[in-house]
C-alpha cells in the first residue's frame, strides 16, 4: 500500500511542478493543495491523465476553519487552586447571535473546500484542497463540468457554508429550509439557530420568530498539551506506547 | 383538438412512494417526464453540526440515525475514521463481530429495500414476506446491544460488549398464544450464535421464495427491464457507488478492493449487472443477500472457535469495566474523565469508508487536537444516487419515477443528514 502512495505522490509532483501548495500524507491518506485559480486543469489532470485517472468525486465539503484550535477552558496554567473554572463561551454550542465571535486564532484563509477523489481503474484515492481567497467573499470554480456529481455536493457547501462556486449552473440552496437566512455550519453561527417555526392558532397558519431555546451544551472543548499521543506522520502509528 | 400544455407536478413530500419525506418537482408534457427536480432537506438535522458540539463517543448514537434501516454500518463508517485517528486497531474478535453485524446489516437493508421496492411496483406480498425475514435480524441487534435499531454498538477499539450466550425469550401474551410462542423461541435456546446460524441455514430457502414471485413475474419485468438505463461511464461520472455502480457492469466494491476489518480472510463473490437498468440493478442486490449469508456462516465458524477480548485496553479511549472501576482509583479517574470530557484526538485529518449496504458510506473527520471533533462530514451514498434522479427520469413515464426512487435504495436521514 505505501509504495502504491509513494508512486502516486511522486507522480502528483512531476505533474503539477509549481503549481503544488503542499502535498501531505498522514494515515495512509494523501493531501493535495493547489490555488484556486489552477483548480480547473488540475483536476482536469487528476481525471484524464492515465496515470492518475480520478473518475469518481466521492465527496466535496466545505470547511471553515475560523474557531480552529479554539478552546473554552484553558488548563495549562494549572495552579495550587486547580485548573479554571470559568468556561468561555466560543464554540457554536455555547452562544447566541448577539454574542458570536468576530474571529479565533487561526490566521490563514478562513474557508477551504475539499474534494475527496477515487479512482476506480488505479485504486487509489486523493484528498484535494482548496483554500478560498476571500474571507468575506469565499468562491472556488465550479468542477461540475469535470465530475457531474459535484453538483449537489456543491450546493450543500454553497448552503451551508456560503462559499460560492464560480460556473455552477444551479447554485440554489439545498438542505436548508425555503427562504433561509445565513449559513448554517459557520463556526460563528449558533448550534441554537436564528429562527423557530410553529403554528399559530390565532392566524391559523405557520410562523417564524426568533429562537426561544437558550444554548446548552454542557462539555467544554478542550484540548489538552499533554503529548499524550504523538503522532509519527509517515506510518499513521502512535510512537508513545 | 385541445391544446396541450407541460404542466408541473409536485409529487411529496408526504407521498407513500417518495420514501419519506422526498419532494419532486416533476416537469410533465403528458405522463413523459422532462425534468426532474428532487427537493431536498426536510429531514435536516444537522447531524454533522451537533457532532462538532459534543465529544467523540457520544455522536456514535447520532451515526445510527442517519441512515436508519442499515444502522451499524454507518457507526463503523465513523468508528473507523476515529480509529485512524487515534491509531489504534480493534482486537481481531471485534473486527469478526463487526464484519457480522455489516452483513446482517446489509441483510436488514436489502430485505427493507426489496419489501419496499416491489410495494411501489406493486407486489404487496413481498413486504410482507421481507418483513418476517427482518424480524428475526432485529433480534439479533436487541440481544446484542438492548435495542432493536439504534444499536450504538460499534465503539473506538472493538465493540460496546460481547456477544450474549442467551437469546431473550418471547412470553405468551394477547397478540401471542402459547403454540406460536413456543415456535417462535424453538430457535432460541441456545446462544446468539446458535440463533443466527439457524438463521443462515433457513434463509437461502427464503431468498429462492422471493425470486419465485419476482425474478421471472411477467408484470415485474415489464415495470423494470430497461427503465432508469445507467451506463459504466455514466455511473461514476455520477459519483455511483455500491450496488449502483455494480448493477451497472462496473466491479467494485470496497470489501475486496480495500478491505478493511477481516474481509480480506473471507470467502464471497461480488455480483455486477450487464445492462445497468433497473432489473439488473434488483439481481444484484437479490444476490448481494446471498453473499452476505454467505459472509455471516463464516463469520458464526470463526467466532464459534476463537474467544477472546472484543475491545482494545487502553483506558484512555475506552472505559474500564465496572467491577474495575469500583475497585481501583486509577481506573475511577479514567472513567470520570472519558465520560465528563472524553478523549483528546490528535490533531489530524482522515476519511474512513466503508461498503455501506446502499454504497460507500464516508467519514472524513478533522481535529484540532479537541474533546470534539473540528468538522464532521458523512458523505452519503444516497445524496450522490438521488442527485441522478434527473437525468435517470427524462424520457420516462411517471410510473417509472416511482420504480427509479426504488431502485435508488434512498434514505432520507443520511441524504439530509
Amino acid at each position: 500500500m505505501s509504495e502504491k502512495l509513494d508512486r502516486l505522490a511522486a507522480r502528483l509532483e512531476q505533474r503539477f511542478e509549481g503549481r503544488l501548495q503542499g502535498l501531505e500524507r498522514a494515515h495512509g491518506e494523501l493531501t493535495l493543495q493547489v490555488a484556486p485559480r489552477d483548480l480547473h486543469e488540475v483536476t482536469r489532470t487528476l481525471r484524464d491523465d492515465p496515470e492518475l485517472s480520478f473518475e469518481q468525486l466521492m465527496d466535496v465539503c466545505g470547511v471553515d476553519y475560523m474557531a480552529y484550535g479554539v478552546t473554552e477552558w484553558a488548563t495549562e496554567s494549572a495552579s495550587g487552586e486547580g485548573f479554571s473554572r470559568g468556561v468561555e463561551k466560543a464554540t457554536s454550542g455555547r452562544f447566541t447571535f448577539d454574542e458570536a465571535p468576530a474571529g479565533g486564532t487561526w490566521d490563514g484563509p478562513r474557508f477551504a473546500v475539499v474534494y475527496h477523489l477515487l479512482s476506480v481503474r488505479h485504486n487509489h484515492r486523493l484528498r484535494l484542497k482548496v483554500f478560498c481567497p476571500e474571507d468575506d467573499f469565499p468562491a472556488v470554480p465550479s468542477v461540475v463540468e469535470i465530475w457531474r456529481s459535484a453538483d449537489w455536493f456543491e450546493r450543500e457547501a454553497f448552503d451551508l457554508f456560503g462559499i460560492v462556486f464560480e460556473g455552477h449552473p444551479d447554485l440554489r440552496r439545498i438542505l436548508t429550509d425555503y427562504g433561509f437566512v445565513g449559513h448554517p455550519f459557520r463556526k460563528d453561527f449558533p448550534l441554537v439557530g436564528h429562527v423557530e417555526m410553529r403554528y399559530d392558532p390565532e392566524q391559523q397558519r405557520v410562523i417564524y420568530q426568533p429562537v426561544s431555546i437558550q444554548p446548552r451544551v454542557l462539555v467544554p472543548r478542550v484540548i489538552r498539551e499533554d503529548h499524550r499521543y504523538l503522532h509519527d506522520a509517515t506510518d499513521g502509528r502512535s510512537t508513545d506506547a | 383538438m385541445p391544446e396541450i400544455r407541460n404542466y408541473t407536478l409536485n409529487f411529496g413530500p408526504q407521498h407513500p412512494a417518495a420514501h419519506g419525506v422526498l419532494r419532486l418537482v416533476l416537469e410533465m408534457d403528458g405522463e413523459v417526464v422532462e425534468r426532474a427536480d428532487p427537493h431536498i432537506g426536510l429531514l435536516h438535522r444537522a447531524t454533522e453540526k451537533l457532532a462538532e458540539n459534543k465529544p467523540y463517543n457520544q455522536s456514535i448514537g447520532y451515526m445510527d440515525r442517519l441512515d436508519y434501516v442499515s444502522m451499524m454500518c454507518n457507526e463503523h463508517g465513523y468508528v473507523l475514521a476515529l480509529e485512524r485517528l487515534l491509531g489504534i486497531q480493534p482486537p481481531l474478535r471485534a473486527q469478526y463481530i463487526r464484519v457480522m453485524y455489516d452483513e446482517i446489516t446489509r441483510l436488514l437493508n436489502h430485505l427493507l429495500w426489496l419489501g419496499a421496492h416491489a410495494l411501489d411496483v406493486g407486489a404487496m406480498s413481498m413486504f410482507l414476506y421481507c418483513l418476517r425475514e427482518r424480524e428475526d435480524l432485529v433480534d439479533c441487534y436487541e440481544a446484542v446491544s438492548g435495542s432493536r435499531m439504534h444499536a450504538t454498538y460499534y465503539r473506538p477499539g472493538g465493540v460496546a460488549r460481547d456477544l450474549p450466550g442467551t437469546m431473550p425469550q418471547y412470553k405468551p401474551s394477547r397478540w401471542k398464544s402459547e403454540a406460536e410462542v413456543e415456535r417462535i423461541n424453538a430457535d432460541r435456546q441456545g446462544s446468539l450464535l446458535d440463533f443466527i446460524e439457524a438463521f443462515t441455514e433457513r434463509f437461502p430457502q427464503r431468498v429462492d421464495e422471493y425470486e419465485t414471485l419476482l425474478t421471472e413475474n411477467r408484470i415485474w419485468r415489464q415495470r423494470t427491464v430497461g427503465v432508469g438505463v445507467v451506463s459504466p461511464e455514466r455511473a461514476l461520472q455520477l459519483g455511483f457507488t455500491g450496488p449502483m455502480l455494480r448493477g451497472s457492469g462496473v466491479e467494485w466494491d470496497l470489501r475486496r478492493k480495500q478491505p478493511y476489518e477481516v474481509y480480506d480472510r473471507l470467502d464471497f463473490d461480488i455480483p455486477v449487472g450487464a445492462n445497468g437498468d433497473t432489473y439488473d440493478r434488483y439481481l444484484v442486490r437479490v444476490e448481494e443477500m446471498r453473499q452476505s449469508n454467505r459472509i455471516i456462516r463464516q463469520c458464526v465458524d470463526w467466532l464459534r472457535a476463537n474467544p477472546g477480548p472484543v475491545m482494545v485496553d487502553d483506558h484512555k479511549i475506552v472505559p474500564p469495566r465496572r467491577e474495575e472501576m469500583k475497585a481501583d482509583m486509577e481506573a475511577l479517574i479514567h472513567h470520570f474523565k472519558l465520560f465528563t470530557e472524553g478523549m483528546c484526538v490528535p490533531a489530524g485529518e482522515a476519511y474512513a469508508a466503508v461498503e455501506h449496504p446502499k454504497g460507500e458510506f464516508g467519514v472524513y473527520l478533522v481535529s484540532d487536537g479537541a474533546n470534539k471533533p473540528y468538522r464532521v462530514k458523512v458523505r452519503a451514498p444516497g445524496f450522490a444516487h438521488l442527485a441522478a434522479l434527473d437525468e435517470m427520469s427524462r424520457g420516462h413515464m411517471l410510473a417509472d419515477v416511482v420504480t427509479l426512487i426504488g431502485s435508488l435504495d434512498i434514505v432520507f436521514g443520511e441524504i439530509d443528514r
